[in-house]
């Protein structure tokens, strides 16, 4: 079974995602599994694919590859599909994979199952479990294509360790053919968020404040305890609305969806559509007065308190904890 | 400017799902739909854009079963000018995306746009898979997930949202993109709206008359409900709650 997975990089580095395909593909018991890793100055990062379960690496560099462009990064994948003639495709389910995983589904006329959770060969064919609904319920979904194109969530996959002693024959891809005219939708700039802020949907521990802080002025206690936990802020939709804190905050069903290890809802009463967004979440703290709030069901920890008078106390214990 | 916002009739957020016999389908029966919110978002910046402009014609298309049209319905009497239905016999999750993707391409055959605007994702199948496919195939440049556009004379500027931050991306007319929260509020219908919308065109076509193989890549098996969760609990104290994340579940 040949498997390309394609690695994604973010400030010079590689992402999480790119790991965590790499332990989806040998999961599969695949020991043909080649990265493509696409940019500007990125062959440094080779080897640490190979560590993580590479047997290849596909190297397409190019100035016209600096940022992810849908047509750009498009042409590259398709060089590189028409090379290896992988039997799966893996990307992540992040925002550019979801931006440029269909694009290639249309230019090979191959299936696509997209923010897969999970992901097996049955003998004969690829088949996947992906969410519909928000989460309400599960497809066991298979592929009649080849290649089968897979794109998976972000966090679901556990990365299996590197080993520094495994290495990938690493080599060229010829994206030569590239030109400035066949990337029409072109970046003109990135401009990230406050520096080193994470992103809700793709942090480790996300705490989120709803409605129940009464202000933005009282955010800092969501602040603080993400600092400590060295959390991303969430929010739910009530207070982006209320423009108390910002879209790309908003977790749910018309927001991010997000599945971190550990995530803190604090004031936030848990409809529908907002759990829709958060309740793959590993473990659940739930911090409310209202001991019927729903999110209480879907808690694994829940405190019913006053958040203004717990946060401040939970932060201080938990970063003595952390000594 | 002539623009097309695809949309898609999709049950309320609130819908409790249940699995049809069948195990490939939900119970449709009793089911409130809704235009997906998402692609409120693509049709109220479509009417802004054309109101905006002076001239052209929004139009909303959709493809679905006859049911469907309520949800072209609510497009016209938000203030689209007509509406194309494609109408298929496949129950909604019969067809795939790649085979949807096909039928819009289709239907869009002959037609001249300057804008295709789709929603971000279609919260029934959630695939987020149609915008970039239907782009691919109609051969035009694509922006995702906008959150800010701007568009003068043939140039389109547009915020798209990656993890952590936005790109800006440019390009000429005409052009895909998908609409998502944040890039306007879209309009109630006015009861004008609503009477006026049932006097609008709509063009319908039959899928199966296209010509098109919908026989699904990615085929659904079957369906089950999520895992239930792990029952939690309450706890007493800060103390007793920090005592769990540090030894029960070891997160901190
Ligand atoms: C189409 C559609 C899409 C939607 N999409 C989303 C989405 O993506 N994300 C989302 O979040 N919502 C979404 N919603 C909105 C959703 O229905 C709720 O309105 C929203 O989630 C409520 O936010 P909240 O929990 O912050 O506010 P509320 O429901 O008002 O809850 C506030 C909570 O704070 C508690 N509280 C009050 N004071 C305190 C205190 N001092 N300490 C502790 N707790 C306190 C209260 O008991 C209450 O439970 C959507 C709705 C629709 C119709
Ligand atoms: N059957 C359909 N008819 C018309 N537009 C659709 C259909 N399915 C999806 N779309 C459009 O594509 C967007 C993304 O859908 P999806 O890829 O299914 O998540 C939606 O928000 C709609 O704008």
């Amino acid at each position: 079974m040949k498997i390309l997975i394609v690695a994604e990089t973010k400030e010079s580095a590689l992402r999480k995602t790119s790991f965590e395909l790499l332990s989806q593909a040998s999961e599969l018991g695949s020991s043909d599994i080649t990265a493509l890793l696409i940019g500007k100055g990125v062959a440094s990062l080779a080897p640490q694919l190979g560590h993580y379960g590479a047997s290849q690496v596909l190297v397409a560099e190019h100035d016209l590859l600096e940022h992810y462009t849908t047509e750009g990064y498009t042409y590259a994948v398709k060089q590189a599909i028409d090379s290896l003639q992988p039997d799966l495709v893996l990307f992540a389910a992040s925002a550019n994979g979801k931006d440029l995983a269909p694009r290639l589904s249309a230019r090979l006329d191959a299936g696509l199952v997209s923010d897969a959770l999970e992901l097996k060969h049955d003998g004969s064919k690829f088949v996947a479990v992906r969410p519909l609904f928000a989460g309400k319920a599960y497809a066991n979904v298979s592929i009649a294509s080849s290649p089968a194109l897979v794109s998976m969530r972000p966090n679901v996959v556990s990365v299996k360790p590197a080993d520094a002693s495994r290495s990938a024959e690493v080599s060229n891809l010829d994206v030569s053919g590239l030109s400035a005219d066949m990337i029409r939708a072109k970046v003109t700039s990135v401009e990230q968020s406050g520096a080193g802020k994470l992103d809700v949907a793709e942090a480790d521990i996300v705490v989120s404040g709803g409605r129940g802080l009464k202000g933005p002025e009282n955010f800092n206690l969501i602040e603080n305890l993400a600092e400590v936990l060295g959390a991303a802020t969430g929010a739910s939709r009530a207070v982006v609305d209320a423009g108390w804190r910002p879209h790309g905050e908003q977790v749910g069903q018309t927001g991010k969806t997000v599945s971190p290890t550990l995530y803190v809802a604090c004031a936030i009463s848990g409809a529908m559509q907002h759990m829709a967004g958060m309740s793959s979440s590993k473990y659940i703290v739930a911090i409310n007065t209202d001991a019927e709030a729903p999110i209480f069901k879907v808690a694994t920890y829940g405190l019913v308190a006053d958040a203004f008078e717990v946060l401040p106390e939970l932060t201080e214990k938990l970063k003595a904890a952390k000594g | 400017m002539d623009i097309i916002v695809c949309l898609k009739q999709v049950p309320d957020t609130t819908t409790v799902i249940q699995i049809d016999p069948s195990g490939k389908e939900i119970v449709r029966d009793g089911i409130t739909n809704i235009v997906s919110p998402y692609d409120e978002y693509a049709i109220e910046e479509a009417l802004n854009l054309r109101d905006a402009n002076g001239d052209g014609a929004v139009t909303v298309l959709t493809v679905g079963p006859a049911s469907a049209k309520d949800a072209l319905r609510s497009g016209l009497a938000m203030g689209a000018d007509s509406a194309i239905h494609v109408i298929t016999d496949e129950s909604p999750l019969g067809l795939d995306s790649l085979a949807t993707a096909k039928l819009i391409t289709k239907a869009l055959e002959g037609k001249s746009f300057d804008i295709l605007f789709m929603g971000r994702q279609a919260i029934d199948d959630d695939a987020m898979q149609m915008g970039s496919l239907v782009a691919e195939l109609l051969d035009i440049p694509q922006i995702t997930t906008v959150i800010k556009l701007e568009v003068n004379g043939k140039a389109v500027k547009a915020h798209r949202t990656i993890e952590g931050g936005i790109q800006v991306v440019e390009a000429q007319l005409p052009i895909l993109m998908t609409a998502q929260k944040g890039l306007n509020t879209p309009r109630y219908p006015s009861m004008k709206g609503i009477l006026k919308a049932k006097k609008k065109p709509v063009e319908e076509i039959q899928a199966s008359s296209m010509g098109i193989d919908l026989s699904p890549k990615v085929i659904i098996e079957s369906m089950t409900m999520p895992p239930a969760r792990p029952a939690g609990r309450i706890v007493g104290s800060v103390d007793e709650l920090v005592k769990a994340l540090t030894e029960e579940i070891k997160v901190v």
